[in-house]
């Protein structure tokens, strides 16, 4: 309970309490606004979360929120609570790079739906979040403009490719932030900074607007530092979108309450398999350890566990990285200098000389080997090795997945194999650097939900292991309901969450 | 863009084709006249500002995403349906990967391996009354580019000091109906070529899904020839492979069509008669030298990278709806041609003419505005196509419409206005004088019939011509045509020449 006005302690608190303290009037939501705004300049120095901070549009909108509050008029759930977003969706007015050299300068004329819906949720926007550039990364190292840094310790990575907004959580810059995800970026960055990410059903949150690696893959969703907080903001972005073609019709599942039920009421009756496939070889001993025991935690809150087996999870690294750059080469064709962004010319004339140094000098190493690799996954000749061969894969994966949840309700695993690395320990090493993604690239490929929460810090390094629950397309409430369940059982093993135990990177001005 | 000399011998038409026997097939795209674009909102229309109908999806910003236009896609397959295609079930969108400054994504949304439309046929009519079927492999849906306008220098792309883009036609619907290779035509494959692109360019306008206008480039067309030897009579022509073929580009008007296919036969002829090979290449073709010259070799084509367009679900029209859109379908071409000339009672060489003045939609309409075909056709086949071909201009393209005709022949019908009179309002109309009634108020052209008038000139020219006068006193009624004629002649051709000659008549004391 905040008893007074001081920054540090609102901007500890989760959403759903800097709502009901607006609500009560405890404080208001330009003192919240305003208090994480102030951690991000008393933090960002170490952090670097943040590529553009909007202090004066955040305040505008918190002062508006305040003052319809003051009138008495009607407003939305989340309204007053900051949020943090991802720079690879577009908000109008307000700088979106992607994370790219390439996109330096834009500002965008219009805004994403999900930005849409933000602003219709009256949340102030506290700015745009650093990622690997046109999110292709687990680190933020392929960042145009510099990494994050994992507050848990500075010298080692936040995940990515959304580490600014899992970093901004943790560093309790924001507490809320939206992700996207085309093969972990919104999980792997929750598991390595003890935080929560949802990767929703593919379709379930509006691509419009989101700048797109691979169109078949991405997908944005909620980042948080509770289960709870992470339904909140699931409810606001989630629902069918007439700009988005692959947008699904559905009615967005009761998240909210699955997850309230999750942790009031426990798993009784509810299946869960453990995926045999992502727990062996390559996950270090700390992970297995605290993922045994959070199974023991399911249990408890009296789910039944079996192990089941995906044999074709063993193809998907392979598959993932042909579909993945053969659809980014054509994405990132558009970055041409003809219609913005940055554009290079050396003065020799030709317009196919302009577009070859823009893209060699606003491009970073991983992008152009993704380019380089999808142009010739796709080329004649090759499209039916490569191409082709991947998408069989695809549907081998969701053949498995469909024969696992013939049996159970959900499927979990580490999220991770590891703990967060140092910066620079993989930059060099892609193949090493691509294996952080082993056990989330399937949900991509199927198009299933997945999330990370936090279920503890391994014994051998101190820094926080992320569980990943699956559920069935379309069945997002089940990661909740579970995910709930779990939180709550360990909030009170550790009195508190697990963020309670971050370092609090005090800094002295 | 300025053409280079065309360079090396080209053979006569006719003489290429004593020893080479012509393969074609023609590419045609069709603008859809759909209220907007086909994957946004935009307003689809010809002529605006440039960049004014422009939105982040068909200018490709970051982050947009593009939705089917389902119009659009009613449009392609009723199309489909029209030339006797299949439709597919499903169909799925590609994209086709690309670096050009007017291809806003660097990537255009086609179709590649499953096309809408597929295996199909058209009856084309002939001049003289043959039906020849052509085979359509596939007919697709995908947008237009935008228009590059190279700027100073040269003036063409390479030599220009800087190039401008303009987006409004990006993201246009287009449908693009391949031929299967047509062969067999011998000395008549230039006038297939130009009859099926005229016939496609009428069921077009009929379904009502484009304005099918040449000159806008909403039916714009793609020539593909080669020459393979031709066998002696008896033998198997289709023994002999075909031979390496050039695909002329924008060629936009039906002469034009026809006039490629002459230069291409005669160039490729030319090359091969004197043991040159002919490269695989693009070719561009101008209008102004009636040639092409090479543009992009096949040898160096790009490699398109084609894969489904992850952006877009499948197009999966429900046979209920297939039926549906069969029932909409209008009267085949040749059909249409064949019970028209019935109705209108025109012979089979007045209907030749007419075919092939391309003239059968104007005077339909004319019909419709009500004269009489006989009339219609006299003055789109007499007056206009006499006027056209003066002017090197497709009948269509003058700049008068049927309408513009029924009110002419009205005034005529009504005896406000004579052969004479009514010609010149016509010239005033094609002059851009205004509509044919506003020319005769204009030019003051009505016929005079005032009595008093009339009498003093008749008077007039009887007393110039006593001689003339007593024979028709004397009842040789057939020399009163020369008083006639001189009364015409006095009143600027503007008297009533029926009245004209009833005073003469009347002061004769004679009865007509």
């Amino acid at each position: 309970m905040v008893t007074n006005h001081n920054g540090a302690s609102i901007t500890r608190l989760t959403a759903q309490a800097m709502a009901d303290a607006f609500e009560s009037g405890k404080f208001t939501s330009v003192q919240a606004t305003q208090a994480a705004l102030d951690r991000i300049a008393a933090v960002e120095g170490d952090v670097h979360a943040f590529l553009h901070v909007d202090a004066e549009g955040a305040l505008a909108t918190a002062a508006a929120v305040d003052a319809d509050r003051e009138a008495g008029k009607p407003l939305p759930p989340l309204a007053g609570v900051p949020i943090a977003i991802k720079d690879v969706l577009v908000t109008k007015g307000l700088p979106t790079t992607a994370g790219s050299r390439i996109l330096e300068g834009w500002i965008p004329p219009y805004d994403a739906t999900v930005t849409e819906k933000i602003r219709a949720a009256r949340m102030p926007i506290l700015g745009k979040t650093n990622m690997d550039e046109f999110a292709m990364g687990s680190s933020t190292e392929h960042s145009g403009f510099g990494p994050t840094h994992n507050p848990w310790d500075l010298s080692r990575i936040p995940g990515g490719s959304g580490g600014g907004s899992a970093a901004a959580l943790a560093a309790f810059e924001a507490p809320l932030a939206i992700g996207s995800d085309t093969g972990g970026s919104i999980r792997q960055p929750a598991s390595v900074t003890g935080t929560v990410g949802v990767k929703p059903t593919y379709g379930a949150v509006s691509r419009y607007g989101v700048i797109a690696l691979a169109s078949s893959l991405d997908q944005v969703g909620p980042c948080a530092r509770t289960v709870h907080d992470a339904a909140l903001l699931h409810e606001v972005i989630a629902g069918h979108d007439p700009r988005d073609s692959t947008s699904l019709p559905d009615d967005v599942p009761p998240v909210l309450s699955a997850a309230n039920r999750g942790r009031d009421h426990g798993l009784e009756g509810v299946r869960i398999g453990v995926i045999k496939d992502l727990t062996g070889e390559g996950f270090q001993p700390g992970v297995r350890q605290r993922f045994d025991e959070a199974i023991q935690q399911l249990r408890s809150a009296g789910a039944t566990v079996t192990e089941v087996s995906c044999p074709s999870f063993a193809y998907a690294l392979a598959a993932y990285y042909l579909i993945l750059p053969s659809e980014a080469s054509s994405n990132l064709a558009k970055y041409d200098a003809v219609r913005f962004g940055l554009r290079v010319d050396d003065g020799s004339g030709t317009i196919e000389r302009v577009m070859g140094t823009t893209r060699a000098a606003g491009f970073g190493d991983e992008v152009k080997r993704r380019i380089i690799l999808g142009t010739y996954a796709l080329s004649a000749g090759y499209y039916d090795a490569y191409y082709g061969s991947a998408q069989k894969v695809r549907t081998l994966i969701q053949r498995d997945f469909a024969d696992a949840f013939g049996s159970v309700d959900v499927l979990v695993s580490p999220t991770c194999p590891t703990t967060a690395f140092k910066l620079g320990e993989q930059v060099n090493d892609p193949l090493t650097m691509y294996l952080n993604d082993i056990a989330t690239i399937p949900a991509n490929l199927a198009g299933i939900p997945g999330m990370s929460l936090p279920i503890g810090l391994a014994p051998e390094d101190g820094l926080p292991v992320g569980l990943q629950i699956l559920a069935p397309a379309r069945h997002d409430d089940r990661l909740y309901r579970v995910g709930a369940a779990l939180e709550s059982a360990l909030i009170g093993l550790w009195a508190g969450t697990l963020l309670t135990q971050a370092p609090t990177l005090e800094v002295t001005p | 863009m300025t053409a280079k000399a065309s360079t090396g011998r080209v053979l006569a038409y006719e003489e290429a084709l004593e020893t080479f026997d012509p393969v074609f097939g023609i590419e045609v795209h069709v603008e859809l006249n759909t209220k907007t674009k086909m994957f946004c909102g935009c307003a689809n229309e010809f002529g605006a500002e440039p960049n004014t109908r422009v939105c982040p999806v068909c200018l490709g910003l970051p982050g947009s995403l593009p939705v089917t236009n389902e119009k659009a896609v009613e449009s392609a397959i009723r199309l489909g349906l029209a030339l006797g295609c299949s439709i597919r079930e499903s169909s799925r969108f590609a994209r086709k990967n690309y670096f050009y400054p007017d291809l806003a994504k660097d990537y255009q949304i086609s179709q590649y391996d499953e096309p809408t439309s597929y295996e199909g046929s058209l009856d084309v009519v002939l001049d003289d009354g043959t039906t020849v079927a052509i085979g359509i492999e596939r007919a697709h849906i995908e947008e237009d580019a935008g228009k590059n306008t190279h700027v100073g220098g040269t003036g063409g792309i390479q030599g220009a000091d800087h190039s401008l883009v303009d987006y409004n036609r990006g993201g246009v619907p287009l449908v693009e109906i391949v031929s299967k290779p047509i062969t067999g035509m011998g000395l008549r494959t230039a006038e297939v070529a130009r009859a099926y692109v005229a016939t496609l360019r009428d069921l077009v306008k009929a379904l009502e899904i484009s304005d099918g206008r040449m000159e806008q480039g909403s039916l714009r067309a793609d020539v593909n020839l080669s020459l393979r030897a031709k066998v002696a009579p008896g033998e198997d022509q289709d023994a002999i492979p075909f031979g390496k073929r050039s695909e002329t580009k924008n060629v936009n008007s039906l002469r034009a069509i026809e006039k490629a296919i002459h230069h291409e036969v005669g160039r490729q002829a030319a090359l091969l008669s004197a043991g040159k090979p002919v490269v695989q290449e693009t070719r561009h073709w101008h209008e102004d030298t009636n040639s092409t010259t090479p543009g992009r070799s096949k040898e160096e084509a790009e490699d398109y990278r084609y894969f489904p367009e992850p952006d877009l679900m499948p197009i999966e029209p429900s046979s209920a709806w297939i039926q549906e859109l069969r029932a909409t379908l209008p009267e085949p071409p040749a059909k249409r041609r064949a019970r028209l000339q019935e109705e209108w009672g025109f012979a089979d060489l007045e209907m030749r003419d007419v075919v092939a003045a391309d003239a059968i939609a104007l005077i339909a309409d004319t019909v419709a505005a009500g004269v009489a075909p006989q009339a219609a056709r006299k003055w789109w086949m007499g007056e206009l196509a006499r006027t056209a071909k003066e002017q090197s201009v497709e009948l269509a393209d003058l700049p008068v419409t049927p309408t513009d005709i029924a009110e002419l022949q009205g005034l005529v019908d009504s005896g406000g206005l004579n052969d004479k009179l009514a010609r010149q309002a016509l010239a005033g109309t094609l002059a851009g004088e205004g509509s044919p009634s506003a020319v005769v108020a204009a030019r003051g052209l009505a016929v005079v019939s005032d009595d008093s008038a009339l009498e003093k000139a008749v008077d007039e020219a009887l007393a110039a011509q006593p001689e003339v006068f007593s024979k028709i006193r004397e009842g040789k009624v057939a020399a009163a045509g020369a008083i006639v004629g001189a009364v015409m002649k006095a009143t600027g051709g503007q008297a009533d020449a029926g009245r004209v000659r009833e005073i003469i008549l009347k002061r004769a004391g004679v009865e007509g």
